[in-house]
């Protein structure tokens, strides 16, 4: 008798975790779940990054595509490295071989038509002009870069001089 | 002396075995089990031609795995955005028998390559790029880019889906036969080697003589 009480107590207790679990999801199910704004990224094997708000994961835009429509763009200021408007994916660009060159150097742009690398890229830095491309402007990815049709991230309130000549003298006008 | 007089007694043995009509063997045996015994040696030797013809047995060895074959999957001709590519043998073996077996026999010069370390280290390959891939450029200039042709039909190009540069250049060279698919794209499946030297690789020689 007294053995047969003994594992009936004992089978109760083996069969405590399974007859628990219902009470414990209730329990636990009590924090509602986040509301998920971003999709499952983990899941999607892609890559995500946090972004401004705070610790959510985002799913990452698409990297935009680059402009390659073959159209100069205008300067914001003299000094500004022109962009490249064309496909340069796959150039290669390093002590070896400088696939730009092929088409932008000097001897080239008859045939290539396209606009040389200016003057400036022929002198070294302490002004002395050489025959050929100056080691320090050799990498033209440097300073020249082919433009996306993004937002920037970042606002950004700049104006070319000469829209600002124009509206002092608007101004200048409007005030007398 | 005696080994020699004895290795031309053996051959003049061998010889009169092999020129004697056969005894035993029924003509229709010979005829037939020579047949069969074509077909299977035939059959085995283009199995085995096409087991070297894979890019696995390429890579096979580390002097491809870790060079041009490091180089060819950071290029389109590896990763583009419908994951058609091509392998070795697409490329650097020709396609047509007769053509693929003088390769093949080109390539002995490989196999001695391989067996004396030519290539061997990073150093020793960098050392030799430039070599190597003039060989190749002037293969595929003397056979009109047959390989990138295999895939890359002039007549099947459709020009207007393409950028104005390249649409200009398409029908300025290609097209009139003035230039061939090498003349300018150097490098597209792996690193250029120090062009120094080479005076102008991404467009025909002809156009970039002085006028």
């Amino acid at each position: 008798m007294k053995n047969l009480r003994t594992a009936l107590i004992l089978s109760l207790l083996a069969a405590l975790p399974v007859l628990g679990v219902p009470v414990a999801q209730k329990a636990f199910a009590t924090d509602p779940t986040p509301a998920v704004t971003a999709r499952d990224v983990t899941a999607s094997g892609r890559p995500a990054f946090t972004g401004a708000e705070g610790l959510t994961v985002q799913e990452a835009p698409p990297i935009p595509k680059d402009a390659t429509d073959d159209r100069r763009r205008q300067r914001n200021y003299p000094e500004q490295p022109p962009v490249i408007p064309h496909q340069i994916v796959g150039y290669q660009l390093d002590l070896r071989a400088n696939k730009c060159l092929t088409c932008h150097a000097r001897e080239f742009t008859g045939d290539s038509q396209a606009p040389m690398i200016s003057v400036t890229h022929f002198q070294d830095r302490d002004g002395q002009v050489l025959g050929a491309v100056s080691a320090r402007r050799y990498f033209c990815l440097q300073c020249h870069v082919p433009q996306t049709d993004v937002q920037p991230r970042v606002p950004n309130s700049f104006r070319d001089v000469d829209s600002v000549i124009r509206e002092k003298d608007a101004a200048a006008k409007g005030g007398e | 002396m005696g080994i020699i007089r004895r290795a031309l007694d053996l051959a003049m043995v061998a010889w009169r075995a092999f020129n004697r009509p056969a005894g035993h063997l029924s003509l229709g045996f010979l005829t037939i089990g020579g047949f069969v015994a074509g077909v299977l040696w035939w059959g085995g030797f283009n199995t085995a031609l096409e087991m070297t013809n894979k890019e696995a047995f390429c890579i096979g060895c580390h002097e491809m795995r870790d060079n041009p074959y490091a180089d060819l999957k950071q290029t389109i001709h590896y990763s583009n955005r419908s994951g058609v590519r091509a392998t070795c043998p697409d490329c650097h073996v020709p396609h047509k028998w007769t053509d693929k077996i003088a390769r093949k026999m080109q390539a002995s010069k490989e196999v001695w390559g391989k067996i004396f370390g030519t290539i061997n280290t990073p150093e020793k390959f960098e050392a030799k790029r430039k070599e190597l891939a003039s060989h190749e450029w002037a293969r595929l200039k003397a056979n009109n880019s047959l390989e990138c042709r295999n895939c890359h039909s002039a007549d099947s190009m459709d020009i207007t889906r393409q950028g104005v540069r390249g649409a200009e250049a398409h029908q300025r060279f290609l097209f009139t036969g003035q230039a061939t698919c090498i003349d300018c794209h150097k490098g597209i499946a792996h690193r250029l080697p120090d062009m120094t030297g080479v005076p102008i690789w991404t467009m025909p020689q002809q156009a970039a003589a002085p006028h």
